[in-house]
């Protein structure tokens, strides 16, 4: 595929190691953390870890939307459906997340609740427009990337005057997460960042700035192909080296410090900041997510349907939150692959692709036994 | 989640839609976040919306930087090769 195959070559991946070879300097550690879990499953996936330098880190952040949702947000979406009688329509990604009583969306869906996956958010759309004598409710997730395509379905809903459509809105933001991380005390030592790829093309670049101005923190925007993922620790190195803290963009084919206007204007029209949301891990983070603005109150589950949010304790063996904050790998983990496995998943980070655990079960758990 | 592909506009629509491909998979997708799109011109597609065009010469610049990085880090010895 044009503009993927020729960012896994194998041969210039191997140039980009010989670079971080040779510019990692053997007298210190360095401990970068990639936000993503694209990132994390490139990483993952590629085998990346091995053509690093032995001294150099990744850890991974919590940058996967599906891992940071809270439990009481799913059984929200199960009351909509099954309380209310609502179709609930999400992402593929949700539908196997464990939920209160042992559930999941799909456990839901088995047992009869009309819950239904979409690719799209205009799928949705199409299934209010198809089933006019019922509630539709989306599931939205996700970060800044996901956003806009939700933007765009509240006012096509509102212009189109479809009044069994609403969004349980669960978007977050993605600088929240990065400074809840670099705020926490005694939160995991770190060097620097690696970038959001998908999210960055529609922020831009501009909103890091303060984590290299005010934390000292270097960060370089990566795509999510794997010599993205090494030239970006490259560079890591290189700033790290230099002394400097400033945000780079590897990603110039897709990322530019002003992002995508339009989808932007989009994402304020229809949303605004919540007070504070609960992140699975990260706890309750002020002004760290969205919700619809009052004007579009109607297209709200929350304000038009009476599903509280309700918090729920995570399992207590299961380490998603250390994990989701970098201070655990998932393999430090007591019920990593044994308990929980992607198919019988007890935290949210075993459940996406993306999720720590999930990569390094598909992946990396190999390494080790190689090792 | 935040998974997108660049695939390559086909085919413009009405409605702000257009048709990409993506190694002979056609997709029709919303322009709804875009502006400006031109047949042949490459978008990133995430969830049924191109979110960005991705700027061809700068990909080039970037694969070029690349290989000219690993190349003197080689040595020149086993100089890496312009991709098929």
């Amino acid at each position: 595929m044009k503009y993927i195959d020729e960012f896994r070559s194998g041969e210039l991946a191997s140039g980009l190691a010989a670079a971080m070879r040779r510019d990692a300097s053997p007298e210190r550690e360095y401990r970068f953390m990639e936000f993503c879990g694209g990132h994390t499953h490139a990483i993952s996936r590629y085998g990346i870890e091995d053509l690093l330098p032995p001294n150099v880190r990744m850890i991974h952040g919590p940058g996967c939307p599906v891992c940071v949702l809270p439990i009481g947000r799913i059984d929200q979406a199960i009351r909509l459906a099954r309380e209310q009688g609502a179709i609930l329509a999400t992402y593929a990604d949700t539908l196997r997340v464990p939920a209160s009583h042992r559930l999941t969306l799909l456990r839901a869906k088995a047992q009869g609740a009309d819950i239904r996956m979409v690719y799209s958010t205009s799928d949705a759309l199409s299934i209010a427009r198809a089933h006019a004598d019922r509630e539709v409710v989306f599931l939205a997730i996700g970060f800044e990337t996901t956003t806009p395509p939700t933007a765009v379905a509240v006012l096509t809903a509102a212009a189109e005057g479809l009044r069994n459509f609403s969004v349980l809105c669960n978007h977050v933001l993605t600088p929240a997460a990065m400074h809840a991380i670099l705020a926490a005390p005694g939160g995991v030592p770190l060097d620097g960042f690696v970038g959001p790829a998908h999210v960055s093309t529609v922020i831009g670049s501009a909103p890091y700035e303060p984590f290299a101005e005010d934390y000292g923190k270097p960060v370089v925007i990566a795509g999510f192909e794997p010599l993205d993922v090494m030239r970006a620790v490259h560079m890591l190195i290189g700033q790290v080296n230099d002394g400097r803290a400033v945000v780079e963009n590897e990603f110039t084919r897709a990322v530019t410090r002003a992002g995508n206007l339009r989808a932007q204007a989009l994402v304020a029209e229809v949303f605004e900041l919540r007070e504070s949301f609960e992140w699975r891990g990260l706890g309750t983070i002020p002004a760290s997510a969205l919700r619809l603005r009052p004007e579009y109150a109607q297209f709200d589950a929350e304000r038009r349907f009476t599903v509280p949010y309700r918090a729920v304790a995570d399992n207590k063996a299961c380490a998603c939150g250390e994990i989701l904050r970098g201070e655990k790998r998932p393999q430090e983990c007591k019920i990593f692959g044994t308990v929980c496995t992607p198919e019988n998943p007890i935290g949210s980070c075993m459940v996406s692709s993306e999720g720590a655990c999930a990569a390094h079960y598909t992946f990396g758990r190999f390494r080790e036994a190689a090792a | 989640m935040c998974l997108a592909i660049p695939a390559v506009v086909v085919e413009l629509l009405d409605g702000d839609s257009a048709v990409v491909d993506l190694d002979g998979v056609r997709k029709q997708v919303s322009l709804a976040l875009v502006e400006h799109i031109a047949v042949g011109d490459y978008v990133i597609i995430h969830v049924g919306f191109a979110l960005q065009r991705l700027n061809v010469d700068e990909a080039e610049q970037t694969l070029a930087l690349m290989r000219q990085l690993g190349s003197d880090a080689l040595g020149g010895a086993s100089a890496i090769g312009a991709l098929p």
